[in-house]
């Protein structure tokens, strides 16, 4: 099973460093590359190995040593295979922290241990609990330049714990003190802090458990219809999609949403090889017993699903904006909800986040960055969930119509009647 | 300080190539779903291979709703061409060539001189010139983020502006792997369903699915000189320069591109099984070992991206 990272920390919390000691000490860096981090270390750089270089691989980002923008990177160990979206922590890159955890399992937070908690901390941690990231590893980086002090890393973990409190959805922190630069508890455990008896980072991803998917029932949202038009196939009629939520059998009644129809499933098909069931992430088609209007935008739910999705054309969400254009009262956008794309009008914002104290701010605008609850008038009815039960039914993009710029990702959170 | 040695021992079967092909799968429809005039690019390499393997199998029982593309630099391999006709005809889609010798003809570019010349960059004009000619609005691509480190940070669906350049500043935030494919007139789209797969799991998906291959990705006999510590094959548009000594060798491509830059590797791997060990116990990218174009400099292939490249 493939573990997703997000990784985010704030400028020089050494994040970049530690992908790069993860990369190295797995043996995913391979010798070109490392060969070419050495030339450009002497480039960018007091001479000696820069492992951040590894993954800032943009000019800009040399230039800078920054990271701008969220890198992806591969790597596996005997017990699993990792996926890491690399994300920036400038506050005006709160889009692209929100992009990386939108993906993720687990979130690695780094805290400067000299520092302690910043504001980007506390962002990230924000960030986290309103994605939905459940499980936090809350890295304090650098403890070789505050003497491996206990009492720092202490202080520093208490101060995180009090802040989980005030979280807009609980998220668990699993601390560790670190030193991504040495390898202090990267992969193996420190001799430095004999103190620290859990386990170093790399075993604590290996082997995190995490919450099964919920079954709440089979939905498919159609992508396209397969209409052979082939003596072979003349009758066919495959509705293309992924599926989510639960496992689609043949046989299963079926509802198709938004209208009120009802049919039965005779046909599964993957890659146009036909099989009985169906799991959740499989991208299939299906074939329906009656011949009803179905087009894509629409979705197939089970029957028996125990929590079916609701059609609502008002939704609550929570957004966040990534647009230098201002999110305001009465502006419209597209919405594009599962393969769905309409109209969506901002009827009311509700309240600004804070995402430093998690407290709420009425607002008349979100702007670039912001993260807020609005309200919204669409256009047709959309099937959704709401994104803590079901995260594909219950998140959405809104996108810009004069410049096709994305602009908001949304959480689904409620309807309005 | 513990390396982990998990190269080999992380091969398990076919794991997660079947999350992976859901995904590249779903990738593909919708970008079909949401586009007017989509095209897949095809060079004849390994990646491109599977992404077309990919797309018929998003469609079937259908037919590929899009027509293929392959950018011609005439500095191919005979091997490779021979291939590109016969899977033409095995998925009965409809190609379409774009020739780099036209460009050249019309003057819409000049040929590099010298002993190191290449077509490779100019391949650019050449695809844009094509999509702007047919109006495609998207073009499939097999790259994937872990060939290069300007790769990494490549979208899935990548906006290109009306001068067909690539600002990875400016990119489109993907949440949750949604697409946005609003674009306006003269813009297009690249997208890439192999984003998150690695080499390995190229060639494994390749070895599952018995996707065919050119030859020339298994080890043969074959004329070389020795350039920068790459193989190059003579015989073609590569001539050796005065102290260079053409010399019989066992090798194979672990690329296939424009013949001038692409170098083939020493290796007795004569098929998919001894490809698979060799990749996977492989210390070197398959960039870094075969193509002189991107260690020319540091940022080669994020200069070549901007300007419109794959």
């Amino acid at each position: 099973m493939v573990l997703r990272i997000a990784t985010a920390g704030s400028v020089d919390d050494g994040k970049s460093t530690l992908i790069g000691r993860l990369l190295h000490d797995t043996k995913t860096v391979f010798e070109d590359q490392l060969a070419s981090v050495e030339k450009a270390s002497l480039r960018y750089g007091d001479g000696s190995l820069n492992l951040a270089l590894l993954t800032d691989g943009l000019r800009a980002e040399r230039e800078q040593g920054i990271t701008i923008d969220v890198a992806y990177r591969y790597f596996a160990t005997p017990k699993r295979t990792f996926v890491v979206a690399d994300t920036p922590g400038h506050a005006q890159y709160t889009r692209n922290m929100v992009t990386g955890a939108s993906v993720s399992d687990v979130a690695i937070v780094l805290v400067d241990a000299r520092n302690g908690l910043t504001e980007q901390t506390r962002r990230h941690l924000f960030v986290a609990s309103l994605l939905g990231v459940k499980q936090v590893m809350l890295a304090v980086n650098k403890m070789d330049l505050v003497d491996f002090s206990r009492d720092r890393y202490d202080e520093i973990v208490a101060a995180a714990t009090a802040h989980a409190t005030a979280l807009p959805a609980p998220v668990t922190l699993n601390p560790l003190p670190i030193s991504a630069l040495l390898g202090d508890n990267v992969v193996d455990s420190s001799d430095n802090m004999p103190w620290f008896t859990g386990r170093p980072l790399l075993e604590q991803l290996e082997t995190l458990e995490l919450d099964d998917d919920q079954n709440i029932g089979a939905r498919l949202s159609v992508q396209w219809v397969i209409r052979p038009y082939s003596t072979e196939h003349h009758d066919y009629r495959g509705l293309a999609g992924r599926l989510t939520g639960g496992t689609l059998a043949i046989g299963d009644r079926v509802r198709v949403l938004p209208g009120a129809q009802q049919s039965t499933v005779i046909g599964i098909d993957r890659g146009g090889v036909p099989q009985e069931t169906a799991e959740p992430g499989e991208a299939i088609s299906i074939q329906l017993a009656d011949d009803i209007d179905i087009s894509r935008g629409d979705v197939v739910v089970t029957v028996a699903a125990h929590k079916p999705p609701v059609v609502a054309d008002q939704i609550v969400a929570d957004v966040s904006w990534m647009v230098d254009k201002p999110l305001e009262v009465g502006s419209r956008w597209i919405i594009k909800h599962l393969t769905r794309t309409a109209k969506a009008f901002v009827s009311a914002i509700e309240t600004r986040h804070d995402v430093v104290t998690a407290a709420q701010h009425s607002t008349e605008r979100l702007e670039l960055n912001d993260l807020g609850r609005v309200h919204l008038n669409v256009s047709v009815p959309l099937v959704v969930d709401l994104y803590d039960d079901h995260r594909p039914g219950g998140a959405a993009i809104l996108v810009d119509e004069a410049t096709g710029m994305t602009c908001a990702a949304l959480m689904i959170r409620g309807f309005d009647e | 300080m513990t390396l982990i040695d998990n190269r080999l021992d992380s091969i398990r079967d076919d794991e997660g190539l079947d999350e992976l092909e859901d995904e590249a799968i779903t990738i593909i429809r919708e970008v079909a779903a949401e586009t007017r005039a989509p095209v897949l690019l095809f060079s004849g390499g390994k990646d491109s291979a599977v992404l077309l393997h990919l797309a018929a199998k998003a469609f079937r029982p259908g037919n590929l709703p899009f027509p293929v593309m392959h950018v011609d630099t005439g500095h191919n391999f005979d091997e490779v061409i021979e291939y590109r006709d016969q899977l033409v005809k095995d998925y009965n889609v409809r190609l379409v060539v774009a020739s780099v010798q036209a460009s050249i003809d019309a003057g819409r570019v000049v040929e590099e001189t010298g002993p190191r010349a290449s077509r490779n960059r100019l391949q650019s004009v050449t695809l844009l010139d094509a999509i702007a000619e047919h109006q495609f609005d998207a073009a499939f691509g097999g790259g994937r983020r872990d060939e290069d480190k300007a790769r990494a940070k490549e979208r899935i669906l990548s906006f290109r502006d009306r001068f067909g350049q690539w600002e990875p500043r400016a990119q489109r935030p993907e949440p949750w792997n949604m697409l946005n494919a609003k674009i306006r007139t003269g813009e297009h789209l690249r997208a890439f369903p192999l984003s998150n797969w690695t080499e390995l799991d190229i060639w494994r998906y390749i070895a599952r699915e018995e996707v065919p291959l050119p030859s020339i990705y298994y080890s043969h006999r074959r004329v070389v000189i020795e350039r920068n510590g790459m193989l190059l094959s003579v015989g073609g548009p590569v001539v050796a320069e005065p102290g260079e000594v053409p010399f019989e060798e066992t090798v194979r491509y672990r690329t296939v591109g424009d013949a001038s830059c692409t170098g083939a590797v020493r290796s007795t791997a004569a098929n998919v099984h001894d490809v698979i060990a060799e990749v996977a116990a492989a210390r070197i990218t398959e960039r870094g070992a075969t193509r002189a174009d991107d260690n020319f400099s540091d940022s080669a292939m994020e200069d070549r991206k901007r300007e419109g490249y794959f």
